[in-house]
This record gives structure tokens, C-alpha cells and sequence, in this order.
């Protein structure tokens, strides 16, 4: 434990990515550089998990995060129920598209680097610092972007200063992009964004945001193959959390199926 | 050529340990005590934002006595040991003890090292999970360890205030009882009444979900101390 006092301004400051960085540069999500030229032909980004569709939409409450269930490699199904939406904190929440691992890890990091910071500083970021320090991290993982170990998060957060819920989106250089009413992003964010685009409404009820997002992720499923559709056989639905002023909340998965029991009664009788 | 003079190793460390005990006793008190559903933290405190009370981890709190800027550094070096050991392993592994213990391995070599002993007496204490009780430790400013049963006071007058509290604690008691006994032993020391204004106060329940620790506000405590 190093606790001495270094000099003025020496203190390694509040944000626990940096630290890392520093102090344990070995513990950030990446690959070393010694296995980067590793004895395989294959690229790495063949051998990784990859394929998704998560999108988010504003609502009247705030926001809507949600994201499919299924991981894909190559033209394999590795994984039926993997989480890519999580809770950061209180307000936010982070879903993420591209290599797995890298995903999960940079998730993880982040959650851990915005209490970190409110455990330091005593009080919560703001939702633009937030988005910020997002950014950097997504930048921190260019050089295994190269590699086709892609990362894109989409970043949601209700900010109590505005009083109102708040949607960025990022490229992998960590370009920041504020979006002022939905986005979708992964190997289906195209198809579901063109869903979107068709039945979104500012100021919507919470059932009728959740509608739409599920009804986007069931047509990316349908139009993408890296993206898995609610498995009615397994019971594995989507994941859907609303991010309010109440904080981060999982929807009940009852609803989620109840709309796609009735989505698929509606498209059976061709309407 | 100077010759530097002999002092013995035994008047080296008496007088650091004088030096250390005098810095600490300046200051004001702060007592943690197990209650029915956590553990309860009370400082006498006039500032509202240079805490002596602190969350580490989910079920982890930090209490620190004496000189603020070398407890605050301790504090800080506390949450960085406590996240990375959970970002490394898991949220489950982050234990009191192993962070008590590396606290007193770094007072400890402080005070044996350093011309300038730390002037802090520090607690870390977590609450019980699962019919667990929770855990209390104390570390002193040369790194002695004590793990504490009950309730612990740090800094100010604290061996009047455990001599006070020793016969009246007791086990499983409800959260305002308990904070009124804690007021009482902190003014029976000074035999003035606290306002409720100074007064940092903060949980750590477990029955909230993740994260235990919680800061209960000026009314809060108004409303556990006087019930209307």
C-alpha cells in the first residue's frame, strides 16, 4: 500500500483507469505485445466472439438500453445467453458491441473506474464526464482495434442536472457523439435503426419504448445473422433496462415476453 | 566532521510515540458500533464536506482520526487497494481484514522509517453478512492492530468515551438507541451538547443491496435523535 505524499499535485488523481494504466498497466483489458505476433495464420478477430445488435431510445421517463442475447463465432453460435447491457452505476448504464472479451472487460473497467471516482472525490461525475472518460477508454483500445478486437459501447445516463435521460455513441478511435433520440449499433444496428426510424415517437410511454426497441431488435434478428432473436424454445429473451430518475431498472422479462408473443401472433397473420 | 549524536532506539521511538499521541488527542472522536441491522458511524464533525467517515467497498467503511490530510491520503490508498483487488478477482474477495492489515504494515513502516511519525488513528470496520457479526478494527499510528468487539473509538478522548460505553453497549440494539448512546458518550467527555449540525453520521446496512454504505443527512439524524 503507498500512501507517502509525493509533492504538490503528485497524487495520482481520482480515475482508477488511469492509475491502472500507471501502476498495473498488465491488468487493462488488451493483448500483450508478446502475443500479438502470435503462430496462428487466422486474424484474431476469427477467433473472437463478435455479432450483436444493442441499441438505446429516449422515452418520456429517460432511457431505454437493450441488447440481444446471442454471441457468434464465425458462422458458429458460441454463446445463447451473454449479457452486453450493464448497469455502470445508479444513473447510467453501458451496452456494448464487438470482440467479447474486450467488451466485458472494458464494461467491467468502466463500472469500476466511475465508483472508484465517486468514492475518491465524494461525489458522483457528471454524465458528460462520464461520457468522456468513456471515450478515453474506448481510444485506450485502438491498437487492438487494428487487430479487429473492435469495441463500440453505446453509453446511456440519466442526467440529474437536466432532468433528463441522454444517449452517446462512439467510433473506435473514441470519438463521442451525442444522439438526441435513438441509436443502435452492432452487426444489426443498421436494420435496427431502420425500425426505429419507422416507429419512433418523441415522448413515448415506457411500454410503447420498450415495444420499439424489442420489435427493433426482432427485425435486426431477422435480417442479421450475428444477431440472436428471443429463443421462445430456451426461454431467452433480449435484455431491456430503463434508465430513469429511479435509477437503472431491468424490465420484467414477463412484458418482454407478452410483446413478442403478440409481435409473432401479429406477423403470423401477415400484418 | 559533525558527529551525530547518540540517541537510544527505545527514546526514539517513546518520543515519536509521544509526538504521534499528542497530534491525535487534539482532535475530536469518532466511534463505530455494531447495530441491529449494520454498523453505525458517528463523528463529531462541524464540516460537511472534509469527511472523517468514508465507504472503501460494498460492505467496507473507513473512520479516520487525527491530522486530515495524512488520514485522507490513507483513505485514498484504501479505496485503490479495495477496487483493484475486486477489478483482479471478484467484488467478494475484497475482505476488511486483508485491508487492515495492510494498513498496519504501512503505519507501521512509516513509523519506524519516517523522521516524522503519522499523526492518525484510523478503524476499518465491515459489516456481517448471512447471521455474521460484522468486524471491527482499530490501527494505531505505529501499526498496531486491535480487533475490536462490538464498538470502537478512535482519536480525542476515546479511552473515556469506550470507559463510558463499556458497561452500556449492548447487543442488537435498534439504529436510534444506538446513535443516542453514542451522542451521549461524546458529550459526557466534553459536558456540552452536540448540535446535531456537527455531527457525521453514516451506516453501513445490510440490508441494502450492493453497496452498504450510506451518509444519513442532518434531518435524519434530527428524526432518530427527537422523534416527533
Amino acid at each position: 500500500m503507498d500512501f507517502r505524499f509525493k509533492g504538490p499535485f503528485q497524487d495520482p488523481g481520482p480515475s482508477f483507469y488511469d492509475w491502472l494504466s500507471s501502476h498495473r498497466p498488465e491488468a487493462l483489458p488488451g493483448v500483450r505485445k508478446d502475443t500479438e505476433e502470435g503462430g496462428s495464420d487466422r486474424p484474431l478477430s476469427a477467433m473472437v466472439l463478435h455479432g450483436t445488435t444493442v441499441l438505446a431510445l429516449k422515452y418520456r421517463d429517460g432511457v431505454i438500453i437493450a441488447g440481444d442475447r446471442m454471441a457468434t463465432e464465425g458462422y458458429q453460435v458460441s454463446a445463447r445467453r451473454i449479457e452486453k447491457v450493464y448497469k455502470v452505476d445508479e444513473h447510467s448504464a453501458i451496452a456494448i458491441a464487438g470482440a467479447a472479451g474486450p467488451c466485458i472487460e472494458l464494461a467491467r473497467l468502466f463500472q469500476t473506474e466511475l465508483e472508484h471516482y465517486e468514492k475518491l472525490e465524494g461525489a458522483e461525475l457528471s454524465t458528460d464526464g462520464k461520457a468522456n472518460k468513456l471515450a478515453q477508454m474506448v481510444k485506450g483500445n485502438l491498437p487492438m482495434a487494428f487487430q479487429g478486437l473492435v469495441v463500440i459501447p453505446i453509453f446511456v445516463g440519466y442526467d440529474l442536472k437536466r432532468n433528463e435521460g441522454r444517449i452517446f455513441k462512439y467510433d473506435i478511435t473514441g470519438g463521442r457523439y451525442e444522439e438526441t433520440d435513438y441509436f443502435s449499433t452492432g452487426s444489426g444496428g443498421k436494420d435496427a435503426r431502420t425500425t426505429m426510424k419507422k416507429l419512433y415517437q418523441s415522448e413515448m410511454a415506457e411500454n410503447d419504448a420498450v415495444r420499439t426497441a424489442l420489435v427493433a431488435l426482432y427485425d435486426a434478428a431477422e435480417e442479421d445473422i450475428g444477431t440472436g432473436g428471443p429463443d421462445l424454445v430456451r426461454g431467452i429473451y433480449p435484455t431491456v433496462k430503463t434508465v430513469t430518475v429511479k435509477g437503472v431498472i431491468d424490465t420484467d422479462e414477463r412484458q418482454i415476453r407478452q410483446i413478442y408473443e403478440q409481435l409473432i401472433e401479429t406477423r403470423k397473420r401477415g400484418a | 566532521m559533525a558527529f551525530p549524536y547518540y540517541v537510544s532506539p527505545e527514546q526514539m521511538m517513546q518520543d515519536k510515540a509521544e509526538y504521534a499521541k499528542k497530534g491525535i488527542a487534539k482532535g475530536r472522536s469518532i466511534i463505530a458500533m455494531e447495530y441491529q441491522d449494520g454498523i453505525l458511524m458517528v463523528a463529531d464533525n462541524p464540516s460537511t464536506s472534509l469527511n472523517k467517515i468514508s465507504e472503501i467497498y460494498d460492505n467496507i467503511a473507513f473512520l479516520g482520526a487525527g491530522r486530515y490530510s495524512e488520514f485522507e491520503n490513507l483513505r485514498k490508498a484504501g479505496i485503490r487497494h479495495a477496487d483493484l483487488k475486486g477489478y483482479m478477482y471478484s467484488r467478494e474477495d475484497v475482505t476488511a481484514k486483508s485491508l487492515a492489515n495492510a494498513y498496519s504494515q504501512a503505519l507501521g513502516t512509516a513509523f519506524s522509517q519516517e523522521v516524522k511519525p503519522l499523526e492518525v488513528e484510523i478503524a476499518v470496520v465491515a459489516v456481517g453478512e448471512g447471521g455474521q457479526s460484522g468486524e471491527i478494527y482499530r490501527i494505531s499510528f505505529d501499526g498496531s492492530i486491535t480487533d475490536e468487539r462490538g464498538f470502537t473509538v478512535i482519536g480525542g478522548r476515546s479511552e473515556a468515551i469506550t470507559l463510558f460505553l463499556k458497561d452500556r453497549y449492548k447487543v442488537g440494539v435498534p439504529l436510534s438507541d444506538t446513535l443516542k448512546l453514542c451522542t451521549e458518550a461524546m458529550e459526557s467527555t466534553t459536558g456540552q451538547r452536540l448540535a446535531v449540525q456537527s455531527l457525521e453520521v453514516a451506516v453501513l446496512d445490510r440490508n441494502r443491496q450492493g453497496r452498504k454504505f450510506r451518509r444519513l443527512t442532518t434531518d435524519e439524524v434530527t428524526e432518530l435523535i427527537h422523534p416527533r
